[in-house]
């Protein structure tokens, strides 16, 4: 039986060759396609743009009042979702690491992070909008934004408590220090970086969420800027939503602009976000 | 070290080795083997851990180069013919040089005859005429092997669903029923029990009527049991070479018998 | 840290104050269920439950209303079946070839740049298949209406490619070593190692990532909001207008609709099938997941 090569592994490279189509087409089509966003909302991209209110006349209208809103929405969920969630984290990490509540908790968590947004949208609406009575105010979108990003905030801040080595917990008890001592001047601060980063990926999703605030009734024409949590408000996606949706062509131009907002912002706060981690992370070590 | 005339004799080795060289990366782990595995026998190749033992035999079915910055020097002739030469399909190799390796490794998503056959059929070789030819093959690599009697019920069964022994004959099966010419056997008793590991012997002397046999072992006492020729590596060198017997009762380097002694490894 | 700094009723607090936040987390899943059933059930006593399957109309926002969810189903099936046969060979090849042909270099520049594609908004997503995919589609199927499920599953499954690639890599990378080397030593070549040995071993983690993008299509928005069109009809024809179940929530929730009528309590109903829905395809996930866990 002879062992010559019979001919180069053509087979083997025809699907190397397919696989990196694989890759590449998705990566190659969405570059395509953020290039011609780009140039879509080039035109409008002007400070006026930046600076000024929604109008029925395309190219007049500007993305201040969504621009504030998101503003306002993210500080507010900020707010409430980063306390809950880091105090769940420190709860599940510190206190009841095996108990059965812990294990009851963690599989809610996951299941919540699968449940789609447009469901807690709904939720929103029937606890926040219409029980509590907020209406369509900021805070009913804060409110149901943060239990939206909730599950993200306890996951992270979860890994960066893991990271603190437990040798450190075990000093400070051996030293007389009670649970929260220990936590609250130790381990919460070296775990800090890593919660400060997670957390704001986390909000950073939130930021281009649209279909829960669809439903908690953010509105799609505001030709005012938010005056305090019970103000009624607009966003950024909801923004770009109610362009697209309009018949109009002209319209589609500022949908591309408000994109290129949108994105920056994302970009913007995820660049925040590592360069926060690196800062406090050369400090801390 | 022109120990390679202690293991030729009237017939051509199987294998024969000419200062084979190998590193990972920077690092050589195999210093100029020169070496001749005879045929239809089972040649041992014993030394510490670390000595290259299991490198020497990857080298024999070009397995070695699969691992990211290795590199192998040397010529490795199996009956005449340098496997390292421009033009040879290491894959087709492979299929005269099978191996057994130290963890037994069924594919889990086959059944015992799926196992046994997958050599053939992974490599294309299945021979036409299926349905009863497929049994045969079967149940004469199930027999080579051993192991018929215990699983000619449990065919159709996991291959996992085996006990570890079983497992490992298995994968003797499904290493001869593509009729290789040589099985490498590296440190094939190490993860099982005293009785399995009895049976795997057993199974060495019957194996070397019809193929050539290259067992890697950490037990010597296997090798003394198993082996007609036994090759001794110290630090990636091959330190003495000849018949098991002469090996063990009055080996002629002074490492050898320092091994051989338990003075150390 | 002074001993006697330590007030144990302010432990006690801190602790309650800790479980507390913990519990929010359990009582975000009682709420959406609470909710999603009272409002349900609220509706069932004005509609009977056996309309939603054996109506084949969804319109209770006309005079005429009918509340066959079917179309609806329909439409989210449809969207999300056109998803799933871009994302899963795109996604598959994908994690093939991190796994088992690219070189680590290309595996950390590849994995973060396919992670890109899952940030983005779907809102960005469904501009994208409204202005691009759909007039590009129409080049090739004059047809085409300008609302259609074709553009938008297409969109969405480019956007699920990550979620099956890096899902089925790790299903991939956590199939023992050991086997590759025993289909080598048998003299078999890289492809059927790949496809008869590693593939099958990381099949239940790859089914698991596959059944994931899956709920994931279903519960997504955005994209089929703007793209796929809001008329419920129950077809399979990929080239005209139809309403997946989100996208009849979103419709909705424009309006003015009052609380406490059946057209609000039917944004419920809708949402408590979606709800169930991604549930069961999440929990089928983690079962195959566990089995993959479990490998030899």
């Amino acid at each position: 039986m002879h062992m010559q090569r019979t001919g180069v592994r053509f087979g083997e490279r025809l699907f190397v060759g397919l696989c990196l189509l694989g890759v590449s087409l998705p990566l190659g089509l969405l570059l395509v396609l953020l290039g011609a966003l780009v140039k879509a909302g080039m035109a409008r991209l002007e400070g006026n743009f930046l600076l000024a209110y929604p109008s029925r006349h395309a190219n007049l209208a500007g993305i201040l009042p969504a621009l504030v809103g998101s503003l306002w929405l993210i500080s507010l969920t900020a707010l409430l979702t980063l306390p809950v969630g880091v105090g769940a984290a420190i709860y599940l990490e510190e206190y009841q690491r095996r108990g059965r509540l812990a294990r009851w908790v963690e599989i809610n968590i996951a299941n919540l992070a699968g449940v789609p947004s447009v469901v807690y949208g709904l939720l929103g609406l029937a606890v926040f909008v219409r029980q509590l009575g907020l209406g369509r105010s900021v805070l009913a979108g804060a409110a149901t934004l943060a239990l939206l990003v909730l599950p993200l905030v306890i996951l992270s801040a979860r890994e960066a408590l893991r990271t603190v080595p437990q040798s450190l917990r075990e000093a400070c008890h051996a030293l007389g220090a009670t649970r929260w001592q220990a936590i609250g001047r130790v381990v919460l601060p070296m775990a800090l970086p890593g919660i400060l980063t997670g957390s704001i990926l986390a909000l950073s999703r939130a930021i281009g969420e649209t279909a829960p605030l669809i439903v908690v009734g953010a509105l799609t024409i505001v030709t005012f800027l938010p005056d305090g949590i019970h103000s009624p408000y607009t966003a950024l996606p909801m923004q770009i939503f109610a362009w697209v949706s309009r018949p109009q062509q002209e319209f589609l131009a500022n949908a591309a602009a408000g994109i290129v907002v949108l994105l920056t912002c994302m970009l913007l706060v995820n660049g925040i976000a590592i360069w926060l981690r690196q800062r406090l992370q050369v400090r801390a070590g | 070290m022109a120990l390679a005339e202690a293991g030729e004799q009237a017939d051509t080795p199987t294998f024969s080795v000419r200062q084979l060289c190998a590193w990972f990366g920077d690092q050589r782990v195999l210093h100029g083997i020169n070496l001749g595995i005879p045929r239809h026998e089972a040649t041992a190749v014993i030394g510490p851990s670390g000595c290259g033992k299991s490198t020497f035999i990857r080298c024999l079915n070009r397995m070695h180069e699969l691992v990211p910055a290795a590199r192998v020097e040397g010529q490795v002739c199996l009956e005449g013919v340098d496997v390292y030469e421009r033009g040879i399909d290491p894959v087709l190799l492979r299929r005269r040089v099978g191996m057994v390796f130290q963890k037994p490794n069924p594919f889990p998503s086959m059944s015992v005859r799926d196992n046994v056959l997958a050599g053939l059929r992974l490599t294309g070789s299945m021979p036409t005429g299926r349905g009863a030819r497929e049994e045969q093959i079967v149940e004469r690599a199930l027999s080579q092997a051993a192991l018929w009697d215990e699983v000619k019920d449990r065919l159709d069964d996991p291959g996992l669903g085996l006990s570890g022994g079983q497992q490992q004959r298995l994968c003797i099966a499904r290493a001869l029923a593509v009729s290789p010419d040589v099985l490498l056997m590296d440190e094939p008793c190490s993860a099982l029990d005293p009785i399995a590991s009895a049976k795997i012997e057993d199974l060495i002397h019957s194996l070397k009527q019809s193929y050539t046999i290259v067992v890697v072992t950490h037990s010597m006492q296997q090798a003394a049991r198993v082996s007609d020729r036994t090759a001794f590596f110290l630090a990636g060198s091959l330190i003495e070479f000849d018949t098991t017997d002469r090996i063990f009762t009055s080996p002629k380097d002074s490492r050898t018998e320092d091994y051989i002694t338990g003075k150390f490894g | 840290m002074r001993v006697d700094d330590a007030a144990p009723w302010f432990e006690r607090m801190v602790e309650l104050f800790l479980c507390g936040c913990a519990l929010i987390a359990v009582g975000t899943t009682g709420g959406i269920a609470l909710v999603l059933a009272l409002e349900t059930l609220a509706f069932f006593r004005e509609v009977s439950p056996s309309q939603l399957l054996m109506d084949s109309q969804w319109t209770p926002l006309f005079a005429e209303k009918h509340f066959g969810l079917w179309p609806l189903l329909a439409g989210t099936c449809l969207t999300s079946a056109i998803a799933l046969l871009v994302a899963l060979p795109l996604g598959l090849l994908a994690a093939i070839y991190l796994s088992e042909f690219a070189s680590p270099l290309v595996r950390r520049l590849l994995k973060p740049a396919l992670e890109l594609l899952a940030g983005i908004p779907a809102i960005v997503y469904g501009y994208f298949a409204l202005v691009f995919v759909t007039p590009a589609l129409q080049r090739v199927i004059p047809e085409l209406a300008g609302f259609n499920s074709l553009g938008a599953g297409i969109v969405l499954g480019i956007m699920l490619i990550p979620m099956i690639s890096s899902l089925s890599e790790d299903a991939l990378f956590a199939v023992p070593n050991g086997l590759r080397e025993g289909a080598y030593a048998l003299g078999a070549g890289r492809l059927p190692t790949i496809f008869r040995v590693v593939l099958p071993s990381a099949m239940s983690g790859i089914a698991a990532s596959v059944i994931l993008a899956a709920s994931r299509a279903v519960g997504e928005t955005m994209i089929v909001s703007i793209a796929a069109g809001q008329q419920p009809r129950l077809t399979l024809d990929p080239r005209v207008p139809v309403e997946t179940m989100t996208a009849y929530i979103v419709q909705v929730s424009l309006g003015d609709t009052p609380a406490g009528t059946l057209e609000y309590r039917s944004v419920f109903v809708v949402g408590a099938a979606l709800f169930l829905i991604t549930f069961a395809l999440n929990a089928l996930s983690c079962r195959f997941k566990r089995r993959f866990g479990g490998l030899a």
